[in-house]
């Protein structure tokens, strides 16, 4: 039996439900995560990658060492054709069979050179070509702190807004959405309110895989609370076999169908109008624009029967505490906000929201995509979703900034799927990744590769080189979630604290060391100076924010010591905020916004006659730079294809077989697997495995409101192809739940 | 509202909501009964009996996890029937299971003078370990069937269904359907499982590891390897 050194408390690194860990640690090696039973988030469960996924840590590439590229270190011009490298030089000698220029080559240095190198380049970009030039991608992996530090660098430094993360690929459409018709993007209530419910819609979410813990509530919600749930989703994902009703709609529909489904609410009389009379405005508007929604209608455009759109109305209209939770489905299409529209609506006319029980929750994706956006790391937005472009704002950023007045840029900055469509002469030009993946994570990766090359300047700050990191200049080595103090924000807008648990390893240094130490070597060669970057820890750099930021202004490492708090938190006597919206809305009246249909920008055709959908796994995180360098990886280690029997046999197309999925951007080859699980006309591949990426094959179309890309929907043609022309052919899958 | 019941534990009075278990009810004037199945995260089964109590008029000893509190019940938590009752029980686990990862449990045989020796004629329960996917290893040579993990992976948490009982009386043993390895089943690796085993009989793969004297460094270089497909 192990006795522990030491056990910390600290909050999972995956996903955004913020599970609750302790870290065992033996020689400063942690061998062991449990979970404590009374945790309020968890109640001690956890998932594969919580429990047992977090040996990426140790993983003998990780880099602990910084890195630059030969050419900078010896002082040489950049020599042409910026290609990936993921090798790292021996010694600094040059690596065999290197197909470039050794110049390109990765060469092990110390903090100070690379910092220096990293401050040389970016100063002389920025004093070369301005503001414009310069961009960041934040992180939501990494703290609130982290983040905080990063866009104040680039807004009171670099003085732009070209700030961005994941979030625009994840729930920007959600987030346009909820703050046109509430004004405010959080999750409403507690993600553990689902026992509350007695009727919840799931939509465009395997909340099993995704958000694993939450699933489990809503298995118990419907088992032992007697719950009706109604999960809409084009594939027969996990929570099926809990649900009262499954509309199989064809992906990219959702605004038909749920638009029937308000037809239904409010031609049958089921509207809430106390609420609609006292909370919301536009409905008479809203009430005509309905008209053409019949479930007829929607059923031709969704293929879900007419029947069960008029069921799920009316359960959900008639429930006493209804509630709504979505995911990627109802977000990542290039009509993204309307489709979140659609759900908004549903719980205006019903009045579900406001209560506990209740409520319009997207299920946010990453550990601290909320905290993250909470903190600024976006083009429109300072911490607290304060609008750039609103002079109040800039200048309460600059007082805390100690910026010049008018200093601060009131431009709105470029979207992440921007900055990368903006790198070219007289665009942007540098570009600093703290911990992103855009080479796995946008759509249509062809293009973005071209992009990536076109950059003068790439600094990657992460634990791995991963496929953007690769592309990279310098290379600053930071700590896993496991070696540095901070705080995460979870979907329902809990604050929590992040712990270190063991020493950085090799030289690594926690992400906000980082920022700060070369925010200093900025200042020095700009001799400028703001305030301030010199925390003594990084409970400074959150009470910072939280000076102007009142939505955390009563949140402290004290208070959040033992249990997280949900803001709003506006001072420091106040208890937190579960459910949001009680009396109103930030923006007084919920809205309704009439929507049109738009269908998907690629409808399948006879030359690709089936539609993509992408998505997640279990097993799996995102673009794959910790959990395939995980042991994750040994129980899930290919990419696969879901194809519909029907349509397997059709294309001679048995399972395990090899097949290339092929659309008008990019092939890949993997193996098929034919199941149910999927519907006839869609096929399934899930975007973590980077010699097989699904987002070679994505459509880059946005959504024109919150430019988030349409990856849940494009045109795709499957055809067999032969064992060698897989990556991986001697790879195995073996599994019992798939 | 529920109506408070009134009864006498060890000649102590105590009054407690309706539903309230005897273990529970006990702690509430400061006695502690032992428990070695139950869990406060799982649905109590009063599988081992290690904490049966005496309630006057019962003929039987009355396990105190599941047993409610009725009114003007008493109830002897320590009487010599109790006690010896206890340490047979600890005294049949000691002799068919290895108990070397249950600290709690030896340090009660400590307490109840339970001899390990009792029974030597017992035979114990010797099963290989089976270490068959990269997050745990199952060793059923040190599990009491306490039924805790078979609950987790069901309804108590999970809703997987991946494991129950195999076997009958003597041969009973936790395990898949099928007896198919964990990756082959509806698995899905959660170690819910590991987390409220009170022996050591699941647990993660890096802590066995670590037992079997491998370094940290050893361990970690470990899992890059890929399974290859059986050609």
């Amino acid at each position: 039996m192990i006795k522990p050194d030491r056990i910390v408390t600290t909050t999972c690194p995956y996903c955004g439900v913020g599970c609750n860990l302790q870290l065992h640690v033996k020689d400063d090696f942690i061998f062991k995560v449990t979970s404590p039973f009374d945790s309020p988030v968890n109640h001690g469960n956890l998932c594969v990658k919580g429990r047992f996924g977090y040996d990426y840590i140790y993983h003998p590439k990780r880099v602990t060492t910084p890195l630059v590229r030969r050419y900078l270190l010896e002082g040489k011009p950049k020599p042409e054709g910026r290609e990936q490298v993921f090798a790292v030089s021996k010694d600094g000698k040059p690596i065999e069979h290197s197909q470039i220029s050794n110049l390109w080559d990765w060469v092990e240095t110390d903090w100070g050179t690379a910092l220096n190198i990293t401050a040389d380049k970016l100063v002389e970009i920025y004093q070369r070509d301005g503001s414009d030039a310069m961009a960041v991608y934040c992180c939501a992996k990494a703290t609130n702190e982290d983040n905080y530090l990063l866009q104040k660098m680039y807004r009171a430094i670099f003085r732009t807004n070209n700030v961005d993360h994941c979030t625009r690929l994840c729930h920007a459409g959600s987030v346009v959405a909820l703050q046109q018709a509430v004004g405010s993007s959080a999750m409403s209530n507690t993600a553990s309110q689902v026992i509350q419910n007695d009727v919840f819609i799931v939509t465009g979410s395997n909340t099993s895989e995704n958000h694993p813990i939450i699933a489990l509530q809503m298995k118990e919600a419907v088992e032992k609370h007697g719950a009706k749930m109604i999960v809409v989703d084009p594939r027969r994902i996990d929570l099926v076999d809990f649900a009262e009703l499954w509309l199989p709609l064809k992906p990219g529909t959702n605004v038909p169908l749920f638009s029937a489904m308000a037809h239904v609410i409010v031609k049958e009389g089921l509207v809430n109008n106390e609420f609609i009379a006292n909370r919301t405005e536009g409905y008479q508007e809203f009430v005509e624009s309905l008209e053409k929604f019949t479930p007829e209608y929607a059923e031709k455009i969704s293929g879900v029967p007419a029947e069960d759109i008029r069921k799920a109305a009316r359960l959900y209209a008639k429930a006493r505490n209804g509630a709504i939770y979505w995911g990627m489905g109802i977000s990542q299409l290039s009509h993204g906000t309307a489709s979140a529209l659609t759900l908004i609506h549903l719980a205006f006319l019903t009045g579900h929201i406001g209560r506990e029980g209740t409520g319009l929750n997207p299920l946010r994706g990453q550990n601290n995509v909320q905290g993250a956006s909470d903190m600024g790391a976006m083009p429109y937005h300072y911490p607290g979703y304060m609008r750039v472009d609103n002079e109040d704002n800039a200048k309460k950023w600059e007082t805390a900034w100690r910026v010049e007045p008018g200093g601060l840029s009131r431009k709105l900055g470029l979207t992440t799927t921007e900055i990368l469509s903006h790198a070219h002469e007289g665009g942007v030009r540098a570009l600093y990744i703290m911990g992103e993946n855009p080479m796995m994570s946008e759509p249509n990766l062809n293009v973005t590769r071209e992009h990536m090359k076109e950059l003068e300047f790439i600094v990657a700050q992460d634990i791995f080189i991963n496929e953007s990191g690769a592309f990279a200049d310098v290379f600053l080595p930071a700590t896993p979630f496991a070696e540095k103090e901070g705080t995460f924000s979870n979907t329902d807008r809990r604050v929590q604290r992040v712990r270190q648990a063991q020493t950085p390893r090799g030289q690594s240094r926690p992400d906000w060391q980082i920022i700060c130490d070369l925010a200093l070597r900025l200042e020095l060669r700009l001799k400028r100076a703001t305030v301030k970057w010199d925390y003594s820890d990084p409970e400074e750099i959150l009470r910072e924010m939280a000076s102007v930021n009142t939505d955390y202004a009563g949140i402290t490492y004290q208070r959040i010591e033992k249990v997280g708090l949900q803001y709003p938190v506006p001072t420091m006597d106040h208890p937190g905020t579960p459910t949001l919206f009680k009396e109103s809305f930030p923006r007084g009246r919920g809205k309704f916004i009439p929507v049109d249909y738009v269908p998907v920008k690629e409808e399948p055709d006879d030359e690709y006659p089936f539609i993509l959908t992408t998505g997640r796994l279990l097993e799996h995180w995102h673009g794959g730079t910790m959990t395939r360098h995980s042991a994750l990886n040994e129980i899930y280690p290919e990419a696969r294809v879901e194809i519909h029997p029907a349509d397997a046999e059709l294309h001679g197309i048995r399972n395990g077989d090899p097949v290339k999925v092929q659309s008008r951007r990019g092939e890949i080859v993997v193996r098929a697997t034919v199941t149910e699980k999927t519907t006839v006309g869609v096929v399934f591949i899930p975007w973590h495995f980077a010699e097989a990426a699904g987002n070679l094959l994505t459509n880059d179309a946005l959504d024109p409101q919150a430019l988030i890309p349409e990856f849940k929907a494009c045109a795709v043609q499957v055809f067999p192809a032969r064992e060698n022309e897989l990556a991986h052919p001697d790879v195995m899958l073996q599994r019992g739940r798939y | 509202m529920t109506e408070n019941i009134t009864l006498t534990i060890d000649g102590q009075q105590v009054s407690v909501e309706q539903g309230t278990t005897l273990l529970k009810a006990a702690q509430e004037i400061g006695k502690d009964i032992p428990t070695i199945c139950f869990h406060e995260a799982t649905t109590s089964n009063a599988l081992c009996r290690i904490c049966v109590v005496e309630v006057e008029g019962q003929r039987l000893l009355q396990p105190a996890c599941i047993v409610k509190a009725a009114p003007d019940m008493k109830v002897q938590t320590r009487s010599e029937r109790v006690m010896r009752a206890r340490k047979t029980i600890l005294e049949m686990l000691a002799s068919t299971m290895d108990l070397s990862d249950a600290p709690a449990i030896l340090t009660m045989m400590d307490e109840y003078g339970a001899r390990a020796e009792r029974f030597p004629d017992a035979e114990r329960r010797e099963v290989e370990v089976k270490d068959d996917n990269p997050m745990y290893v199952r060793d059923y040579s040190k599990c009491l069937l306490c039924w805790r993990c078979v609950q987790v992976c069901a309804s108590d948490a999970q809703y997987t269904f991946a494991i129950n009982f195999n076997g009958r009386g003597y041969e009973t043993q936790i395990g898949t359907f099928f007896d198919k390895s964990i990756p082959e089943t509806t698995c899905v690796l959660c170690g819910q499982c590991v987390a409220v085993c009170p022996t050591g009989a699941l647990k993660p793969k890096r802590e066995f590891l670590l037992e079997q004297g491998m370094s940290p460094n050893e361990i970690s270089v470990m899992n890059t390897g890929r399974k290859r497909r059986k050609t």
